[in-house]
């Protein structure tokens, strides 16, 4: 088998160093039992690598990609070109294979660009400080309530109604199990929410989202100034990075903690992972902070170099204390983000974020003007909510035949929620072309007439 | 700062060091310029730079090739970290991973066109059952300590959905952190179960322990020295007649996998790692994923989504309704990381049920040959045979001066990463070895001879060696007790007034 | 200035004018390496003799310090926020950690004297 080196000769000499009799013999502590006699029945045996090629291609003749037809699905996960460059980068070995940076002498690559990575994020946010990122933007979310709630000593966050609904039931069912209270508000596709009245001395954060749910862009300000003083923490959840390139970040807003989903930049669709979670607050909170974190130092010849740090707020130092179990954060991810936005530069995110907008303005007038067809936002960056004259659902699933993807439906994620049956999620990005534009145009002409 | 390359070890400024205004690594079309009117933006855009450097592609190839070089990787070097295992990672998995029809799926797309992916889902989920013997899975933990945390309060809903309040998880003292931490996370109260002298749980102790207020165990097995816990059936019996639950950690599954079912051993519930026992690689620290196996019932309660069958067709269970109205919950976005599912399953699919027989034997193989090379001259806690890792303690350096830290500064020097160090607890300056199966016998024999000259040197007395250690590594012994007295996590303009501060610091 | 009382978590209790001072012992200092940073307790806070009263963390491990005696808290030694190295280089004199009222001053004399500590720490090491 082509990845196992040993060869019955090797393993006859290295037996009898061992001074046992098989391998068998050295499963001796397994209960008999237990022990299985040969390769467990019912399963294939091993293939070549063509024969893997060809089964695992046969999976994915099966689906449609975003890339093969035109595509306007957001809500969290979004389309963005990712160069050539990137991927060659992340594949070299020493990327791809290496670990979690625990002997820094021979891990300066790694670490260096979670540096890197780390100073691009608190610059997107306009954050003090970042960790080397987690799982993703709902669990980022999470643990950022949680921290909240260690900060302030108190147990009740208030949740916008137009959070993510994945970063809201994430947080929801935080609360559940590990036992503090999560107030969820309605989703309001059309009003503004008024959180700081909910806001009490029994409150450890509010959590809001920009561009919230519906792509409805919002000012924070506000709303920070009412948390501070009631001693509780702003919470401000992006989940399309890109729109940092052009829209106010959360850290002008007065947010203690933000996090978001970086996706966007450097990684593919996936099918929704593995992702990339962004966690930035303040400084006076890192210790409060969970997650992996690299810092800067010097080695015994005086040179700068980089270690992980502040390692005792982490599981495995402090066990039961720590302030998460949290132990592999998203690597490769974070590593591709950097290497993306190294390449995109200050002026590359601005002009990105601008083409984005100008595309999604496009498409919101030309859909704005298609008779039973309302687009309820004043505000958005590159994704807005659409109203058809009738149920969206049913409509998505039937273009989704030509192919064409139209977007997500609101009930898909709110099911229970009165009144967004006829919601429709539209996003635009770079990739969105002319063509696509007509064929979405004309296709929401058809079934709304 | 001093530019002191070494052929191909080249000294690397940050980007931030290195960008100009206006320079880009990405050409982008104009946006019409009808289009670039109508701004929708509510007064909220931007003010002010972001501060990002520009570069051109060129230098961004370069920068991130040099830093590459900084780093040692499976790729190139024998990287034996206990718990860890470093098995190669296949190119084919980062291949098939990058299909499009895999890559450039948006989760949300309807059912129809996305059929393929909820097959391979439902594939891979069949194999983990089947390897383990477990009648259930959830794929939706984003990694190991995740599916921890799935497992756990999976078992705690259970409980809950018993009427029982039971209040203690009996953890050994030699388990993992992320064990205790998830365990506290969920509000129980964590009491350790001592170890016997051959490093196993305490059969009589931990029957001791066992009461109406304990929720569950949370065993590895193999466990964190690398030893078979021969009581684990009484273990698991003892459990069950208490009402609790069986959880192991499966980080150690490499032992056994494809050979010994878990399901026989008596567990409940098991997360898998997929970065670990099924090669997904390990990035510099991620991603990772954690499906978590589930006894019948146990399975009522894993989190959201589900992916079901029904007969030929796929679909998603998005919500706590039906067969999963008795489910936890949400614990992450979207489905669950598919791009680690893709490379798992390829994996798999090379090696088949025979291969993946032989890669358990080869990994146990491989762990008893490094110890038998080694305890002759290095201190072995317990005897032997071991699973698929070999437990050091720091015994033989007594009165040498050296520690373990330094023996393994050492090894660097040699062209080996370092063991695992000081882990497990439960032995002194523990070194714990985990070869794995995709390491030949030249490598193996390359090892063992370096450790056997490191521990002959420190014997000796040539302690100045291995203080000085690493020598040939891009940066000496790095300062982390500064790194942690003055935090510095990310990088300043100097114009801001804070200088390089831990530049200043001799 | 009365004599320094130990106890076997190597936390050590001075009585002064009513107020007993607390810190960790010199042996206990050297074995967690370089101090990183110290968690001080709220003044005003309530701890009975074993409960966890601080924490003191060097880069690679995090310990509980426990309070000496009974007690409330009236004083903190805020100069170990910016200088933790303090722990190192004075542990029981500069160094010290937090200062309590103790609820009996007395309950200090439990406690092992210098000469007994020095014992105790031998028998750990031998």
């Amino acid at each position: 088998m082509r990845y196992l080196p040993l060869t019955d000769k090797n393993r006859r000499a290295m037996l009898d160093k061992i001074g046992a009799d098989s391998i068998e013999a050295l499963f001796i502590d397994v209960p008999s039992a237990a022990r299985l006699k040969g390769p467990i029945e019912g399963l294939p045996f091993h293939q070549s690598e063509f024969e893997v090629e060809r089964a695992l291609g046969a999976l994915a003749a099966k689906n449609i990609p975003a890339s093969a037809c035109p595509s306007f699905l957001g809500a969290g996960a979004y389309r963005h070109h990712v160069p050539a460059s990137v991927d060659h980068l992340l594949l070299r070995g020493e990327f791809l294979t290496s670990y979690t940076p625990y002997q820094p002498e021979v891990s300066q690559g790694t670490l260096q660009s979670l540096f890197e990575f780390q100073t691009q994020v608190a610059m997107l946010m306009a954050m003090e400080v970042a960790n080397a990122s987690m799982y993703d933007g709902p669990t980022a979310a999470a643990e950022a309530v949680m921290m909240a709630n260690r900060v302030t000593r108190r147990g009740k966050a208030i949740v916008s109604g137009n959070l993510h609904p994945h970063y809201a039931e994430t947080i929801e069912t935080m609360a559940e199990t590990t036992g503090f209270k999560a107030l969820v508000e309605k989703p309001q596709p059309q009003k503004d929410e008024d959180l700081s009245a909910l806001i009490d001395d029994q409150t450890s954060c509010v959590v809001v989202q920009n561009p919230d749910f519906f792509g409805r862009l919002h000012d924070f300000t506000a709303l920070a100034a009412a948390c501070q003083a009631k001693g509780a923490l702003l919470i401000v959840a992006v989940t399309e990075i890109v729109s940092l390139g052009l829209l106010k970040p959360p850290g002008a807003m007065g947010a203690d903690i933000a996090v978001a989903e970086g996706q966007g930049i450097g990684n593919a669709l996936g099918f929704g992972g593995p992702y990339l979670g962004l966690f930035t607050c303040k400084e006076k909170y890192i210790r409060q902070m969970p997650g992996r974190v690299c810092g800067q130092t010097v080695d015994a010849e005086g040179k700068r170099g980089f270690v992980l740090t502040l390692s005792t707020r982490e599981q495995h130092i402090r066990r039961e204390k720590a302030t998460s179990n949290i132990c592999t954060n998203s690597g490769l991810c974070a590593l591709a983000f950097t290497i993306h936005m190294a390449l995109l530069g200050e002026a590359g995110l601005t002009k990105l974020a601008e083409f984005n907008h100008a595309k999604a303005c496009d498409l919101a007038e030309r859909i704005a003007s298609i008779p039973g067809c309302r687009v309820l936002n004043e505000s958005f960056f590159n994704e807005f909510t659409v109203e058809l004259p009738k149920p969206a659902e049913p409509i998505v699933n039937q273009l989704a035949f030509r192919p064409l993807l139209a977007g997500v439906p609101v009930s898909r994620l709110h099911p229970g929620a009165k009144d967004v049956q006829n919601l429709l999620l539209v996003a635009v990005t770079e990739l969105t072309t002319e063509a696509d534009m007509d064929a979405l145009v004309a296709a929401l002409r058809e079934v709304c007439k | 700062m001093k530019n002191e390359n070494r052929a191909l070890m080249i000294e690397e400024a940050l980007i931030f060091e290195q960008g100009e205004e206006g320079r880009t690594g990405i050409d982008l079309p104009d946006p019409p310029e009808a289009a670039k009117k109508k701004q929708k933006l509510g007064g909220l855009r931007r003010t002010g730079k972001i501060g990002l450097p520009g570069l051109s592609e060129p230098q961004v190839v370069r920068h991130f090739t040099r830093l590459s070089q900084k780093n040692f990787g499976i790729d190139s070097v024998f990287y034996p970290l206990g718990s860890c295992t470093m098995k190669h990672n296949p190119r084919l998995n980062e291949k098939v991973a990058r299909m499009p029809g895999f890559a450039d799926l948006h989760p949300l797309q309807p059912a129809s066109t996305i059929q393929g992916a909820l097959e391979l889902i439902d594939q891979l989920a069949h194999w983990l059952k089947t390897l383990t013997g477990m009648p259930a899975v959830t794929m939706v933990p984003g990694a190991g300590a995740h599916g921890e945390f799935c497992g756990m309060a999976v078992i705690k809903t259970a409980l809950e959905a018993r009427g029982e309040k039971r209040t203690k998880i009996l953890v050994p003292e030699s388990a993992h952190g992320t064990n205790p931490a998830t365990a506290a996370a969920l509000g129980f109260t964590v009491e350790a179960i001592p170890a016997t002298e051959e490093g196993r749980v305490d059969l009589q102790h931990f029957r001791e322990k066992l009461g109406p207020d304990v929720a569950a165990i949370m065993l590895t097995n193999p466990n964190t020295c690398g030893l078979f816990e021969r009581d684990i059936r009484a273990i698991a019996d003892a459990v069950h007649a208490a009402g609790a639950y069986f959880y192991c950690d499966g980080a150690n599954f490499n032992a056994i996998v494809g050979r010994v079912r878990p399901a026989d051993l008596g567990i409940d519930v098991m997360h898998i790692n997929l970065h670990k026992t099924f090669s997904t690689p390990h990035g510099g620290g991620g991603p990772g994923a954690g499906p978590v196996v589930l006894a019948e019932s146990l399975a009522p309660y894993a989190p959201l989504p589900w992916v079901v069958r029904d007969g030929q067709k796929f679909a998603l269970l998005e919500q706590a309704e039906g067969n999963a109205a008795k489910s936890f919950g949400r614990m992450k976005g979207f489905h669950g990381q598919m791009g680690m599912f893709t490379r798992a399953l390829a994996y798999i699919l090379s090696h088949g049920a025979d291969g993946l027989w032989q890669v358990s034997g080869d990994a146990v193989l491989n762990a008893n040959y490094i110890l038998a090379g080694l305890k002759d001259v290095m201190s072995a806690p317990f005897k032997g045979p071991c699973m698929h890792e070999a437990l050091f303690d720091d015994r033989f350096l007594k009165d040498t001066g050296v520690t373990t830290a330094d023996i393994a500064k050492a090894l660097i020097d040699r062209g080996f990463h370092p063991m695992t160090m000081y882990f497990p607890l439960v032995v002194h300056g523990a070194f714990l070895i985990e070869p794995t199966e995709t390491e030949s016998k030249e490598t193996l024999d390359e090892f063992i001879a370096a450790m056997r000259d490191l521990a002959a040197k420190a014997k000796q007395g040539d302690v100045e060696m291995f203080k000085q250690s690493p020598l040939y590594t891009p940066r000496r012994r790095l300062d982390e007790t500064l790194a942690a007295r003055q935090p510095v996590l990310k990088w300043s303009p100097p114009e801001s007034g804070s200088p390089d501060k831990a530049a200043k610091v001799a | 200035m009365s004599q320094l009382r130990f106890t076997k978590e190597h936390e050590w209790v001075r009585i002064d004018g009513g107020e007993a001072v607390c810190g960790i012992s010199q042996y206990a200092q050297k074995a967690l390496g370089d101090i990183v940073y110290v968690e001080l307790p709220a003044a005003g806070k309530k701890v009975k003799k074993g409960e966890e009263a601080a924490v003191v963390e060097s880069a690679k491990a995090a310990s509980e310090v426990y309070a000496p005696v009974d007690g409330e808290i009236v004083a903190v030694n805020n100069a170990l926020s910016s200088e933790p190295g303090l722990v190192n280089s004075a542990p029981q004199a500069g160094g010290w950690f937090f200062k309590l009222k103790p609820a009996n001053a007395a309950q200090a004399d439990e406690l092992m004297d210098e000469a007994a500590y020095e014992k105790y720490v031998q028998g750990l090491t031998g």
